[in-house]
């Protein structure tokens, strides 16, 4: 530094500058400090913005799975027709199949249809039949093997209206669309509108969607969700039963037992890497190891269970040596201390207060496990349609059947739009039992979770 | 099924020896607790579990061991003349099973006799038709070699359940026994059943070794199987994908690696910029209340299964993409099904991931470091630029490391989103396939793989295997020596 540019400096620059006012490089400084909080919110925004685009979509694509067009349809049950000899046998009822119900009901829908007065070019009963869900003659058919004393009467039943009728309704299946559709025409959409007006078609609640059986792939109006709800069910029965007692064990040893040598490093570096190993790959495992291996049968909740807990089992692990290494270490000593050996101090005193915590990491990991698809897709818990309930408990845990999240892809995967209105709807199922756990876990953690 | 009595009758068992044991305990020291070694329940625990554990042991192991023995016995047995030409060995074992399976179904449903079934014939009845009663579909006529040895399989399955169930009872047995004979008042009954109890902690600690060993094991076994019908060279290095299961297929890798990696590499241009910003800005600069109110909104996007993303990717974004991109718009993007679907739903997946791993090791960079920085007249965001990120920076590749290995190994997004089709391209609007996806395509719900089409799903799975696992290990490597920087 010289002294000849020294007073040329203090006579410019500094003199004029003030801490009060700005100069464009503060000014620059704070735009991008500015800027840079902006991008910030923006992130965040962009991120709720997802999530609020993804809960809306499911909420306005789903929440049509839960009504379902009905038509009321009195039907008289001919006994010329239903049963020949008179007698009301059972064993001869059961002898007419579905197709001799059909032209009963189209009949009753057409009597109805007239006396309701609508003015429509459809003619004949049989016209009826685009009208009326597949599933119809089975539901009549099933209410007279029950009771065969209504044969001769006229019944009003509550039939499922076809699809295409369900879906006019709700405004997936439109108007210009029908002309290449041979499922349905515009005629039968204007009666569907007179019907409706006349409150022949009505629309409700849609239990059967929650609690029914899936049906085969031309049928979407009669597919549910609750068969495979039961295969969830037996699955994450499995997942408790096994996860949480090894993985409690485990814990125990790994954080209060084992000691510093080469094998705990080997099970905790392996216990850190199984969580982070695909779930599809824990699915070739199940189907290498069950199937393949064991022979166990194939889509049978007990295989998706097994296979499930392998998967869980590391996030349980985790969890549940957290809430143990929050446990003080004077409560050991103290039980120590009063002559409680080691395994009773653990037991008796460190257990029971690091149990809120693992009860919380074991219901996200099941929350978890009930989620999880792709590793059910290999041990073929997909493509099985569920359509029968199990009989019991053994059946429920070895007879083929699916499980929601499998039951989602399943009909996600099928042609006919009406089934993804029945995917969506089974992600609200399946979210609200996701929530349901959660909050669950939320409430434990806040009443019972004691800061030390 | 006698495994669900005898476990049954050993938890009876465990039951009765608890209560036996803590009451001869009780007896030898004269109902009086004090003149006992240990507390009487102990006692009660040691006859339980020396009953329930060794025998629940052997159940295991043989339950473990019977089909491996039986199936090479009966396999050996099998006379050559016995496999046509066109099938191995491995598949006609799997018929001898499954009539075996079959005949035992059609006892247990009545169709037949256990005499009538231990005595059917191929020239005096049609077995296939016999066994599609009860509902078990064969894949062409029975011969007799291969009845003969699904007999003998059932034959040789029968004596070993026997033998196994006499066995498990005398080993349950004999445990009771020497427990209870073990039980006078100056047995250390607490010492034994605590080596006892650890014991079955060590048990569980080494299930995830056996989880690995099982992985590794059903992998490797498969993918050499697979690499003595197809040549390993063409399955790494091969341009083309086009299985037929007919045969004369074509299995090259590289076409799901390159969708993998494109999608991947999407997704975590997605999600990394977003979840990098959000975690800076809730950690250095959101109040408590909004920090309180968004990260748990963010990572609600985590805890939604990934089927409810693939469903997303194939409904609304696919769809909302081909208005933009397809025929009516831009004309580059011909079906909803797509690369950018696929990485573009992935990268929503994954900020959370990357916000709250990013968002641990901001907050694990000390306080001093920013008050150094605030103490020279940097603002907020020089601070985070210049000091806060590249002190967190090592930490923070682990984060995106471990992120992209989720996004490799991610399948339900892939499946429903990516489409198809195995292709080398460059357009990320076109449907391409990825690793995962073609796994699930190749093998779901078969049960005997004998042809490469099937096979090559466990090279595949192994590929992924070990390409997940070493991100995972390097990013943990990482992450961990990050962490120790600052502790």
């Amino acid at each position: 530094m010289t002294d000849a540019s020294l007073p040329e400096e203090r006579g410019h620059a500094p003199a004029r500058r003030s801490l009060t006012t700005l100069d464009d490089r503060t000014r620059r400084r704070n735009r991008a400090e500015t800027r840079f909080r902006a991008y910030g919110i923006a992130a965040i925004a962009t991120g709720l913005l997802f999530l609020a685009i993804l809960l809306g979509s499911i909420l306005f694509n789903g929440v049509g799975a839960f009504h379902q067009t009905f038509i009321k349809v009195p039907v008289y049950l001919d006994p010329a027709k239903l049963d020949k000899g008179g007698e009301r046998q059972v064993e001869d009822i059961k002898k007419v199949s579905t197709f001799g119900y059909k032209p009963l009901i189209q009949q009753g829908l057409f009597d109805a249809v007239q006396e309701a007065g609508i003015d429509t070019p459809l003619e004949s009963a049989k016209d009826m039949k685009q009208l009326l869900s597949a599933s119809a003659a089975a539901q009549v058919r099933d209410t007279v093997i029950a009771n065969p004393d209504l044969i001769g009467q006229t019944v009003e039943f509550r039939l499922l209206a076809a699809s295409r009728v369900d879906g006019y309704l709700k405004g997936r299946v439109m108007r210009e669309d029908v002309a290449r559709d041979k499922n349905i025409d515009a005629e039968h959409l204007d009666l569907t509108d007179a019907l409706r007006e006349a409150g022949i078609v009505t629309k409700a609640f849609n239990w059967a969607f929650i609690t029914g059986a899936d049906a085969s792939e031309s049928r979407p109006e009669q597919a549910g969700l609750g068969v495979s709800m039961l295969g969830s069910f037996f699955m994450m029965l499995v997942v408790l039963a096994l996860s949480l007692p090894i993985g409690v064990a485990a814990s125990i040893y790994l954080e209060e037992f084992a000691p510093q040598n080469r094998f705990t490093d080997l099970i905790e570096v392996n216990i850190s890497n199984l969580a982070a190993v695909p779930s599809i790959v824990f699915g070739i495992l199940g189907l290498a190891a069950f199937i393949q291996f064991a022979h166990l049968p194939q889509s049978a909740p007990l295989v998706g269970g097994l296979t499930l807990t392998l998967m869980t089992l590391p996030t349980i692990v985790i969890s549940t040596r957290a809430s143990l290494k929050s446990v003080p270490p004077s409560i050991r000593d103290a039980a120590l201390g009063v002559g409680a050996s080691k395994m009773q101090a653990v037991f008796h005193h460190v257990l029971p207060m690091a149990m809120p915590g693992i009860l919380t990491g074991t219901i996200i990991g099941l929350a978890q496990a009930l989620g999880e698809t792709a590793p059910l897709l290999l041990i073929g818990m997909v493509g099985y349609i569920a359509t029968n309930y199990p009989d019991g408990l053994a059946s429920g845990f070895m007879d083929p059947n699916s499980a929601m999240p499998a039951q989602i892809f399943e009909w996600a995967k099928r042609a006919d739009p009406a089934y993804y209105e029945r995917a969506w709807g089974g992600i609200i199922i399946l979210l609200v039992f996701l929530l349901t756990m959660n909050i669950i876990a939320i409430i434990l953690r806040r009443r019972f979770e004691r800061r030390w | 099924m006698p495994v669900t009595w005898l476990v049954l009758i050993l938890l009876a068992l465990a039951a009765a020896g608890y209560v036996l044991g803590r009451g001869r305990a009780l007896h030898a020291a004269g109902g009086d607790s004090r003149g006992l070694h240990s507390l009487p329940s102990y006692y009660g625990a040691h006859v339980g579990l020396m009953a329930l554990v060794p025998a629940m042991g052997v159940l295991a192991l043989w339950l473990i061991a019977q089909p491996l023995v039986v199936d090479n016995r009966v396999s050996s047995a099998l006379p050559d003349s016995a496999i046509p030409e066109s099938a191995t060995r491995g598949l006609v074992m799997s018929d001898v099973r499954r009539v075996a399976d079959g005949l035992d179904l059609a006892v247990s449903e009545g169709v037949m006799t256990a005499r009538e079934a231990r005595e059917v014939r191929t020239d005096t009845t049609d077995v296939r038709d016999l066994l599609g009663e009860v509902g078990v579909a064969l894949g062409s006529d029975v011969s007799p070699a291969i009845l003969d040895a699904a007999q003998r399989y059932r034959a040789m399955t029968r004596t070993a359940t026997t033998l196994m169930s006499a066995l498990v009872l005398i080993v349950a047995a004999g445990g009771f026994a020497v427990a209870l004979a073990r039980t006078r008042p100056d047995f250390r009954a607490r010492n034994v059943v605590e080596s006892g109890v650890r014991g079955l902690l060590i048990l569980a600690a080494s299930i995830a070794i056996l989880t690995t060993i099982g992985i590794v094991l059903s992998l490797i076994f498969n993918t050499l199987e697979f690499f003595q019908l197809y040549p390993a060279w063409d399955f790494f290095f091969g341009t083309t994908w086009s299985p037929s299961f007919g045969g004369g297929s074509e299995l090259g890798i590289i076409p799901l690696l390159w969708g993998t990696f494109y999608i991947s590499i999407i997704a975590l241009l997605v999600a990394v910029p977003i979840g990098l910003f959000s975690a800076v800005y809730l950690s250095e600069y959101a109040s408590r209340p909004v920090r309180s109110v968004a990260k748990p909104l963010l990572e609600v996007l985590a805890g939604i299964p990934t089927i409810v993303y693939g469903l997303f990717a194939l409904l609304t974004v696919g769809p909302m993409l081909v208005t933009v991109f397809g025929d009516e718009g831009l004309g580059i993007m011909q079906a909803g099904t797509a690369v950018m679907t696929a990485g573009l739903v992935m990268g929503i997946m994954l900020i959370p991931f990357v916000s709250s791993l990013s968002d641990d090791i901001i907050n694990a960079v000390p306080q001093a470091m920013r008050d150094g920085s605030y103490g020279l007249g940097a603002t907020k965001s020089e601070t985070v630029r210049q000091v806060v990120l590249p002190a967190a920076l090592p930490g923070i590749v682990g984060a995106i490391l471990l992120a992209a290995s989720r996004a490799i190994g991610e399948t339900m997004i892939v499946v429903l989103g990516a489409g198809a089709a195995a292709r080398l391209s460059l357009n990320p609007f076109d449907a391409m396939t990825t690793v995962t996806a073609k796994i699930v395509s190749q093998l779901t719900g078969d049960a005997d793989f004998a042809s490469p089409e099937a096979l090559v799903a466990f090279a595949l799975g192994m590929t992924l295997f070990v390409i997940t696992l070493g991100l995972n290990v390097f990013a943990l490597y990482i992450v961990r020596k990050y962490r120790e920087q600052y502790e």
